[in-house]
C-alpha cells in the first residue's frame, strides 16, 4: 500500500496537488519538466524515512495555472510561501531537472527553513560550450529515448498508450516548461552570480551518460557552489532517481543524515 | 474584388537532393545550401515578376517575412517593399506581414512601415502577423507570449501612428517614455491593417473586432477551410453587432495559368509538390511551439493539416482548391465560383510557387492578366477606402493653401 495521500492546498488563491506520504523530518521533492504522473519507487523509499511532500508545481500536472507564474523568480517566490503555510522547518530540499533549478532558485533567496539540498541534474546555469539539448524540437520518441542511459526503461515508458488525459497533461506540462524555460532556455543568466548565497549543506548528482545536460554541468555548478559534493552515476541518464533508484535514495537519505 | 499579386520568394535554385536529406526547409536546414550569388539573380528575377504585376493591372503586389528557410528569402520584406516604393507608380503594396512579436521593438516597425507609407505616397497595406511557429525557434522569443506580445506590439505600433507625438506608453513587455513617430504616415488614421492567417478564432476574433474591422486573409489553406474561416469572420463580426464587408475578406492561393487545362496541369505539377513537399516541409515540433496556438486552435489546425497530408497527388490539391491551375477559362470559373460561394473582396494570386522558373511565372502571369484580371475585378466592389485618391485630395488641399 503507498504512503502517500492525494491532496489539494491552496496557496496565493492557486490550488495546488500534493501527495504527501511518510514521517520524519520534511523532504520537499521538486520534479522536473515532464511533471510527476504518479507516485514513483524512489518517492515511496523516502517516505519510509521522510514526511516527503511532492506537489505539482503551479501549472504543471493538476495544479492551477495562476497567471502568476511567469518565469522561475516566480515559482521559486511560491515555494517560499508554501513552504511558509506548511509550517515546514528542517526541510530536506531534492530537486530533478527542472526541479533542481527551482531549488536553487529557492535557495539563493531564504535558505533559512531548508536543512540541505539535493540537485540532481539540476537546470539553471549555461556551460557556453555544451548547450542542452533542444527539448522543444524533439520528436515525442526522441525525447523519451533521451532521457535514458538504459533503453529498456524509455521502451517501458513508451509502451505506455497515450490517453486523451495524458496527453492533455502532456501539452500543459510541455507550455508551462516553455514558459519558464524557453528563453533564456532552461537557466537563469543571473543565478550563478547568486549562488554563493547557498549556504546550506548541497550535493550534486549527475549521470554519466546525461543527454540533456551533459556531465561537465556537474563541475561548473561546483564552481559556483564550492562546499558541494558531486557524486557521477555510471550508466545513467538525466533520471538517475527513476534509472538508478536505489542509488538516488541512498544519496539522498545518507546526505541528509549527515546534515 | 482587388486582385493582388503575392509572392513569397523562395530559393528556387535549392538542391532538391541535399534539401530532401533534411526532414525541413525551415531553421536547422544548412544555410551552406544557399549559394548568394544565385541569390541575388533570384532576387532580380522576383522584383521583375512583381514590377511585371503593375503592368499587367494588378490592384496591389505583396510581400511576406520568414525567417532561416529557404520557403522564402524576405526575413525583412520592409527592404523589398522598400524598392518596391519606387520601382511602381500605382499599386497598393501590402506587407504581409510584419512578425511583429519577433521584433524585439516594435516600434522599430512602426518607424519602418511610416516610412514605406510616405516613400510609396499612401500606398502601404500593413500586414501585422505573430510569425509563424519555426520562428519561436529561431529567434528564441518565448511562444508562450507570443499572443500578448502580438497584442501590446499592435497597440503601440497603431497609437504611434494614429496619435500625436510625443506620448508614454507604459505595458508589460515594452516601455517607452516617449512615443513621437517621425516621420508620421500619410494614410489617416493609419494604413490598412491585413492579417494572414491559417485560420484560428483568436485571430477572427481580433481581425473582427469592431474596433479594429481588419481584412482577414486565409493563407494556402482547402477551399473548405477557406469558406469556414471566411464565415466566421462574418458570423463573428455579426455577434459584433455590424456585417463584415467583402473587403474585410481575402484569400492566398497558388495560381498557374496556361493555354489549356492539361498543360496547366503538366508545366505546374512539379513545381508546386516542390513547393508542398520540399518548402512547405516541417515537423510538428517546429511549427507547433507550445504557446503558439490555443490547445483548441491546435486542434482545429490539426484536423486541416491531416486533411492536407492525406491526398498529395496533384489532381487532389487541384480538387481540393490548395491551388487554382488550368486554361485561363477554367481559373476564371473557378474564382468566379468561388467568390460567389464565399464573397472574398481580395484575391492574393501566388503567381510563382516552388522551383517554377521565370519563363513559366511569366507566362502564366501575363496569361492571367490579360484573360483572367480584369474579369475577377469586375466582381463585387474594388478599391481600398483610403490611399493614394484620398491622398491627391490631402496634396490638393495643401497646395490650395
Amino acid at each position: 500500500m503507498s504512503a502517500f495521500r492525494d491532496t489539494t492546498i491552496s496557496v496565493n488563491g492557486a490550488k495546488i496537488a500534493l501527495r504527501r506520504g511518510g514521517a520524519g523530518a520534511p523532504l520537499l521533492y521538486l520534479h522536473g519538466a515532464n511533471g510527476v504522473p504518479g507516485v514513483l519507487p524512489f518517492m515511496e523509499q523516502l517516505a519510509q524515512r521522510y514526511d516527503v511532500l511532492v506537489p505539482e508545481h503551479p501549472g504543471f500536472g493538476r495544479s492551477d495555472e495562476p497567471d502568476w507564474v511567469e518565469s522561475i523568480h516566480d515559482v521559486a517566490y511560491f515555494y517560499l510561501d508554501f513552504i511558509e503555510q506548511l509550517g515546514l522547518d528542517g526541510t530536506h530540499l531534492v530537486g530533478t531537472s527542472l526541479g533542481g533549478w527551482i531549488a536553487m532558485e529557492i535557495a539563493v533567496r531564504n535558505q533559512t527553513r531548508l536543512r540541505s539540498m539535493t540537485l540532481a541534474a539540476p537546470a539553471g546555469i549555461l556551460v557556453p560550450s555544451h548547450p542542452p539539448a533542444d527539448i522543444f524540437l524533439m520528436k515525442p520518441e526522441e525525447s523519451v529515448r533521451a532521457l535514458f542511459h538504459d533503453q529498456t526503461f524509455a521502451e517501458r515508458m513508451l509502451a505506455i498508450p497515450l490517453t486523451p488525459e495524458t496527453a492533455e497533461l502532456q501539452v500543459k506540462n510541455k507550455f508551462a516548461t516553455a514558459r519558464l524555460a524557453w528563453d533564456p532556455r532552461l537557466h537563469d543568466p543571473t543565478l550563478a552570480r547568486w549562488l554563493h548565497r547557498v549556504k546550506i549543506p548541497t550535493q550534486i548528482i549527475w549521470g554519466d551518460d546525461d543527454r540533456i545536460f551533459a556531465p561537465v554541468y556537474a563541475e561548473a555548478l561546483k564552481t559556483h557552489i564550492p562546499h558541494a559534493s558531486v557524486t557521477i552515476l555510471e550508466q545513467c541518464g538525466h533520471l538517475a532517481h527513476v534509472e538508478k533508484t536505489e542509488r538516488f535514495v541512498r544519496l539522498v537519505t545518507e546526505f541528509a543524515a549527515k546534515s | 474584388m482587388n486582385v493582388m499579386f503575392f509572392h513569397l520568394m523562395p530559393y528556387a535554385d535549392v538542391d532538391l537532393k541535399e534539401a530532401a536529406k533534411y526532414d525541413t526547409a525551415w531553421v536547422t536546414f544548412p544555410n551552406t545550401n544557399y549559394d548568394p550569388i544565385k541569390g541575388q539573380a533570384l532576387y532580380n528575377r522576383y522584383l521583375d515578376e512583381t514590377v511585371l504585376a503593375e503592368e499587367l493591372g494588378y490592384d496591389g503586389v505583396c510581400v511576406n517575412e520568414h525567417h532561416q528557410t529557404s520557403y522564402g528569402l524576405m526575413p525583412s520584406p520592409i527592404v523589398m517593399a522598400s524598392i518596391l516604393t519606387r520601382l511602381t507608380k500605382r499599386v497598393r503594396i501590402a506587407v504581409l506581414g510584419s512578425a511583429i512579436p519577433l521584433r524585439n521593438h516594435p516600434l522599430t516597425l512602426a518607424e519602418e512601415h511610416a516610412m514605406l507609407d510616405v516613400l510609396s505616397g499612401g500606398r502601404l497595406i500593413s500586414g501585422f502577423v505573430r510569425g509563424i511557429g519555426s520562428e519561436y525557434h529561431a529567434f528564441g522569443v518565448n511562444p508562450t507570449f507570443s499572443h500578448e506580445r502580438f497584442h501590446e506590439a499592435h497597440d503601440l505600433i497603431t497609437r504611434a501612428w494614429r496619435d500625436p507625438g510625443p506620448f508614454p506608453f507604459y505595458g508589460k513587455h515594452y516601455q517607452v517614455n516617449y512615443v513621437n513617430l517621425w516621420p508620421r504616415p500619410i494614410q489617416r488614421p493609419h494604413p490598412p491593417i491585413w492579417i494572414p492567417s491559417q485560420g484560428s478564432k483568436e485571430t477572427i476574433d481580433f481581425a473582427a473586432h469592431p474596433d479594429h474591422r481588419y481584412t482577414y486573409l486565409q493563407t494556402f489553406s482547402p477551399v473548405t477551410a477557406v469558406g469556414k474561416f471566411l464565415n466566421m469572420y462574418r458570423e463573428t463580426a455579426k455577434q459584433f453587432g455590424y456585417t463584415a464587408t467583402d473587403t474585410q475578406l481575402g484569400w492566398a492561393v497558388p495560381v498557374y495559368v496556361a493555354e489549356t487545362d492539361a498543360q496547366a496541369v503538366k508545366e505546374a505539377e512539379e513545381h508546386y509538390q516542390n513547393f508542398r513537399h520540399t518548402f512547405l516541409k516541417m515537423p510538428p515540433e517546429m511549427l507547433l511551439p507550445p504557446g503558439y496556438t490555443s490547445r483548441e486552435s491546435l486542434k482545429a489546425i490539426a484536423l486541416a493539416k491531416s486533411s492536407m497530408r492525406e491526398q498529395n497527388s496533384f489532381q487532389a490539391n487541384i480538387d481540393m482548391g490548395l491551388v487554382v491551375v488550368g486554361s485561363p477559362t477554367t481559373v476564371r470559373e473557378r474564382f468566379t465560383g468561388y467568390w460567389k460561394e464565399f464573397g472574398f473582396g481580395n484575391l492574393l494570386t501566388m503567381m510563382q510557387f516552388g522551383t517554377l522558373p521565370a519563363v513559366l511565372t511569366v507566362k502564366s502571369m501575363r496569361l492571367f492578366g490579360a484573360e483572367v484580371l480584369p474579369a475577377l475585378q469586375k466582381l463585387g466592389p474594388r478599391g481600398f477606402e483610403q490611399g493614394p485618391p484620398a491622398v491627391a485630395k490631402m496634396r490638393e488641399a495643401a497646395l490650395a493653401k
